[in-house]
């Protein structure tokens, strides 16, 4: 038998966590039940954080806003400051897994699990977002794409935790897009997915723009390229098919049970030249 | 471990080990075969229940986490002899074949109406995406969710 702690504060699974070193920790779990089935966790304890309110919420501070890490999936979708600010994280939880699923996954789980194809991670990538970790004794801050290193690893070290996602807001990207192909619409794991953010004159031109697509890499994928070729231009077809090929060649997909590699390199380019038609 | 939770409306104290899935804790230690598994994994919504109001995946839970926590199961839906208005409508709309499906979309159902009391079919649909039915029954069950909605406009609240 597994012993499984419910600390309620901090300081509590601080205390937990040193007596408990080899415990795996977990929030919502979505990902850790399931494997533990397969049985790939061998780990004697497990540590539950969906107690601990200081890890929950979210805090507007300035121009920026803090994301607590154990917020489910459901919590961010019906709150004002995530709707107001960045849309693109609503559009990208709308299609995540199913109700039930985002009543327990929560954001953090969601980065931590580092799979290739998560639906958080490319809009956290253009909303360069910024990843909170504690332990008893620390606190550091670090850039998302610092912190993912490959498919389920990251910088986390033993006794650390994520507890918060800080993100700036983004006044002046006023398009925001995210687009997910995958094999039905619930509960699919993402084929391809496209998360953009633009800055729209109002001649229809593109000021800024930035863009990151997942499920094609071991990580998310970011072009400054495109990005480039994609400024001072209006969103035609004929820009983004110019654009396009670049998509092909910076992604590395696999084969997998979802899609040849070969489909994937076609999907991130579609979904690069289907942006023209992103309602404005 | 000792969970002290209440569970259908009764408050109760019971023993299980803290990893048990809250699924077989119901099933197998409570005799409560209402709630179903299928997928084990979270991806047919079967074994769905309402935990502080709000629908999860017993498969994906421990029994430590139902401390202190007000657990509905599709055992406690009716009062006595009188069905829940969402049960009635099922029946009315012939919404269940096989009924495997049947107690988690009901108590998605729910979840989904408290949160949006006037969904279209389209939201409903979405609401109840997280719940398979093999049986391919899915109209009817939009259906009787759809007339539940509407009674509860006119009538008392669920």
């Amino acid at each position: 038998m597994k012993r499984v702690f419910l600390p309620h504060n901090l300081e509590e699974l601080w205390r937990i966590i040193a007596g408990e070193p080899k415990a795996d920790i977990y929030a919502g779990g979505t990902d850790l039940l399931v494997k533990l089935r397969q049985n790939l966790i061998n780990t004697p304890s497990l540590i539950c954080l969906e107690r601990i309110e200081e890890l929950k919420g979210v805090h507007e501070q300035g121009d920026e806003v803090m994301i607590g890490a154990c917020s489910t999936h459901t919590s961010l979708l019906e709150n004002p400051i995530i709707q107001r600010n960045f849309p693109v994280l609503t559009k990208a939880l709308n299609v995540l897994a199913s109700p039930l699923i985002r009543n327990m996954g929560t954001i953090g789980g969601n980065i931590c699990t580092a799979s290739p194809a998560a639906d958080t991670l490319p809009l956290l990538y253009v909303l360069k977002a910024e990843v909170e970790i504690r332990s008893r004794s620390a606190s550091r801050q670090m850039a998302l794409k610092e912190f993912i290193l490959g498919p389920g690893i990251t910088c986390l070290k033993a006794g650390e935790i994520v507890s918060g996602i800080w993100v700036k807001k983004v006044p002046g990207f006023n398009l925001h897009h995210f687009e997910k192909v995958g094999q039905r619409k619930a509960l699919a794991i993402a084929i391809v997915s496209l998360a953009t953010l633009f800055k729209i004159s109002g001649e229809e031109m593109v000021e800024d723009v930035r863009l990151a697509w997942g499920s094609v890499a071991p990580t998310v994928v970011t072009s400054n390229e495109i990005e480039a070729m994609l400024v001072g231009h209006r969103l035609s077809r004929q820009v983004l098919k110019k654009a396009a090929p670049i998509a092909r060649a910076i992604v590395k997909p696999i084969d997998d049970i979802r899609a040849s590699a070969d489909y994937r390199r076609q999907v991130a380019e579609n979904l690069l030249i289907r942006l023209g038609s992103v309602q404005k | 471990m000792k969970i002290n939770f209440v569970l259908n409306g009764k408050g109760r104290v019971l023993n299980a080990p803290s990893d048990r899935r809250v699924i077989d804790f119901l099933r197998e230690d409570l005799g409560l075969t209402g709630t179903k598994e299928s997928c084990g994994a979270g991806e047919c919504g079967v074994c769905t229940i309402l935990v502080d109001g709000e629908s999860r995946l017993s498969c994906l839970m421990f029994a430590a986490q139902l401390e202190g926590r007000n657990v509905l199961t599709i055992e406690g839906l009716a009062s006595e002899e009188t069905l829940h208005p969402m049960q009635e409508a099922f029946v009315q709309f012939g919404a269940v074949q096989c009924g495997f499906c049947t107690p988690g979309m009901i108590l998605s159902a729910l979840d989904l109406l408290k949160r949006n009391p006037h969904p279209t079919r389209t939201e409903i649909r979405e609401g109840l995406s997280g719940n398979l039915c093999r049986c391919t029954g899915y109209q009817k069950i939009v259906d009787a969710v759809e007339a539940t909605a509407c009674k509860k406009e006119k009538g008392p609240p669920l």
